[in-house]
């Protein structure tokens, strides 16, 4: 925080807090901190401690060394396909839903007919939980009794939550469904914001309408667009409900979430590989709040 | 009204609403024992409720009981037991109730055992710890078996089969007929382990079979192998898509003859048929597949109650246990849930219906007892691995090798963590 230095710097006037602001403060910012250290630091460093041992929640805790990350990359047959089923998440909601969700704003921004009709029912499995997402998802998809396979009829069914090499595209479709509504959510506010008066002078300037939005619109929108990247990341990330809903994120919807689930939750016990997957799902998080924190810095000091 | 006084009695009034309940949280309720209870479902709850009721009638005692969903109890078990349990809970016999013995977090209750009447060996082996002490009261059972509707096998004129070979011709023949031999989902991925514990007994033996759950056998060994190879010789009989199914919908089509049989438990496809349905439902034993083992071992899994560690009331708990050993305490019960079968040899079978008799009669011609594969191994390794593992051959049971191979070296993972 260079900025506030400098002011203060230029202002050596007399203390500004009495004893009493101080106490207020201190308990104001102690208690958070307290909590932060308490609920997010201390789990976090207890998981990565634990990724090292062998525990099985009950009984002595073990030094394993790396024996957890050595087995978790050579001998779980479900740690690779979460880890490109977390990838294809997020590829799938940034690069599809995102935009799609644009597309919707910049559509009913512009004012089509029944565009609060449009806008409400887009909007809609925002409010939905992603574990009601995926029931509604299997009432439409179920082999047997499912909606879609009923209309489109024909002797061979197909499984579309049950075959692994399509349930994935349909969860995604579903979780496409309402990421979509939110992203356009966010951009409507967004165009709501950008000034009329921009538009009308790109089209004095000779501008096409695509050319206006790309380079007029879009980096006006620059807010949200970041506000988006981050919502996209966390979600695909912490993609869970919907999996464990369909089918408790096995046979081809595995994701990391779901085996630190497995491992940890229930009678399983296996706290210290478990808490292998969760350091792997960490340092993955990590990666992206890391490039989001630089970029956001390096755009404060340019501005 | 200032804001103050206005915040104050906010406060208060959410004390008073959140207080009672933190209390009875810290367990400075009513006198009597404390049960813990998985039994969610609406009829078995509405049974024990019932057991319970003539308990109190009878000792003058309260059972306050603690349902919990029954997933929800299963998932939580480790911390349940570690933090506060009640004095008495409902689990599993067998491994599952081993370990927790091993644990020490169950109560010894050798003492009540010796003055227990009714128990057959078998079932107390199945109550007994490692360390040879008695942990469980053995409540009620169910054996799995290969189940069908009368009317269906009457109207083709199929026989029952005793032999592989029998069972395979019969399924040949049902598709031939337009039905689909097996009725068949394990998107919940317990449901297949029951298919694979039969193959594997009849194949191998009662004796492999629980070596290879306690992890003293090769799962990549010949004897596996031809257990995933005989399974995948049955695939083409079998419902397409079992990992996108449950197997309640499997249950209902075999109720609306779609199917022609379906491996699963007792209690299992009857809650699926309607009551006029019930009576055509049967079962036969899973078939003969090597002569040396027969029809010998039946999966019949045992369900029963536990004393924690931890309980406050023991002579209360060890009190109600005693009741609960009673036969009238199972006949209670199964008054109001006759989809199981009593453990008390002395329990009334007036009542029972064609169904639970023969099934009476299925376990105590049985040699050997198992008691289904998540609850003769690890917890950790049939939860982790096998039910994944048994998802990925139904979908692809081509490649027997690869699997067994990742199965074979999971399992050295897990068991040896200890």
């Amino acid at each position: 925080m260079p900025n506030t230095r400098a002011r203060r710097a230029g202002r050596p006037g007399p203390r500004r807090h009495t004893r009493r602001d101080l106490v207020v403060l201190g308990v104001l910012l102690g208690i958070p901190l307290l909590l932060d250290l308490a609920l997010i630091w201390g789990p976090t460093l207890a998981s990565i401690g634990l990724s090292f041992t062998t525990w099985d929640g009950i009984g002595d805790i073990r030094w394993a060394g790396l024996k957890n990350y050595d087995n978790l990359f050579t001998t779980y047959p479900q740690f690779w396909p979460a880890v490109r089923h977390n990838l294809l998440w997020l590829g799938f909601l940034g690069f599809l839903a995102a935009p799609f969700g644009l597309l919707l704003a910049v559509l009913i921004d512009r004012g089509v007919r029944f565009s609060r009709f449009y806008q409400s029912t887009l909007y809609m499995p925002v409010v939905l939980s992603l574990a009601v997402v995926g029931f509604i998802a299997q009432l439409i998809l179920s082999r047997d009794q499912g909606a879609l396979n009923a209309v489109i009829g024909g002797r061979n069914p197909t499984d579309w939550l049950g075959n692994p090499g399509i349930n994935i595209w349909m969860v995604l479709l579903a979780a496409c469904w309402r990421h979509a509504g939110y992203v356009m959510i966010l951009y409507l506010a967004g165009l709501k914001s950008v000034d009329p008066g921009l538009k009308e002078a790109a089209a004095l300037d000779g501008a096409s309408e695509r050319q206006a939005f790309f380079r007029v619109v879009l980096p006006t929108l620059r807010p949200v667009n970041v506000i988006v990247g981050v919502i996209t990341v966390i979600e695909s990330l912490r993609a869970f409900d919907i999996v464990y809903a369909i089918n408790k994120g096995r046979n081809g919807l595995e994701l990391l979430s779901v085996l630190v689930t497995d491992n940890i939750i229930g009678e399983a016990g296996r706290i210290g590989f478990g808490s292998a997957i969760a350091v792997v799902l960490l340092l993955v998080s990590l990666g992206f709040i890391v490039t989001y924190l630089v970029q956001e810095l390096r755009g404060e000091e340019r501005r | 009204m200032s804001r103050r006084t206005l915040l104050r009695s906010a406060a208060l009034g959410a004390g008073a609403v959140a207080l009672p309940s933190l209390l009875a949280a810290c367990g400075s309720g009513p006198p009597g024992v404390t049960m813990g209870s998985n039994a969610s479902d609406a009829v078995p709850k509405k049974a024990f409720a019932g057991a319970f009721k003539a308990y109190e009638k009878k000792s003058k005692k309260t059972v306050r009981v603690n349902t919990v969903n029954h997933e929800n109890f299963q998932e939580n078990i480790n911390r349940y037991l570690q933090g506060t349990p009640d004095d008495v809970f409902m689990w599993f016999a067998g491994n599952r109730m081993q370990y927790f013995a091993q644990k020490g977090l169950l109560s010894d209750i050798s003492d009540l055992w010796r003055g227990f009447d009714g128990f057959s060996a078998a079932l107390k082996k199945q109550s007994t710890g490692l360390d040879g002490k008695q942990y469980l009261v053995p409540y009620y059972y169910y054996p799995w078996a290969v189940f069908h509707r009368k009317s269906v096998f009457r109207e083709k004129g199929y026989d029952i089969p005793r032999t592989f070979d029998q069972y395979r011709a019969l399924a040949r023949q049902m598709q031939k007929d337009g039905i689909v031999p097996f009725a068949f989902g394990d998107k919940d991925g317990w449901p297949a382990m029951g298919t694979f514990d039969y193959l594997n007994m009849r194949a191998n033996g009662y004796d492999f079979h629980i070596a290879l759950m306690r992890g003293q056998k090769a799962w990549n060994s010949p004897q596996v192998k031809q257990v995933f190879d005989l399974w995948r010789g049955l695939m083409p009989y079998h419902q397409k898509g079992a990992n996108g199914r449950t197997w309640q919908e499997a249950a209902q089509s075999l109720a609306q003859k779609k199917a022609g049989m379906t491996v699963l438990g007792l209690p299992h496809p009857g809650q699926q048929f309607s009551t006029a349905d019930r009576e055509d439902l049967d079962f036969f034993p899973f078939p003969e597949i090597d002569p040396a083992h027969g029809q010998d071992a039946v999966e019949a899994p045992i369900d029963g109650f536990l004393m924690s560690k931890k309980a406050k009331d023991k002579d209360g708990a060890k009190d109600l246990l005693t009741f609960l050993a009673t036969p009238e305490a199972e006949d209670v019960y199964l008054a109001s849930d006759p989809n199981n079968v009593a453990v008390n040899s002395g329990a009334d079978t007036a009542a029972y219906t064609p169904l639970q008799k023969k099934a009476v009669q299925l376990v105590s011609g049985a040699r050997q007892i198992s008691q289904f594969m998540d609850r003769d191994t690890r917890p950790d390794f049939a939860s982790t691995v096998m039910i994944q593992a048994i998802q990925q051959f139904l979908s692809n049971p081509d490649d027997i090798d690869g699997l067994v191979n990742d199965i074979e070296r999971q399992k050295k993972q897990i068991f040896s963590a200890e």
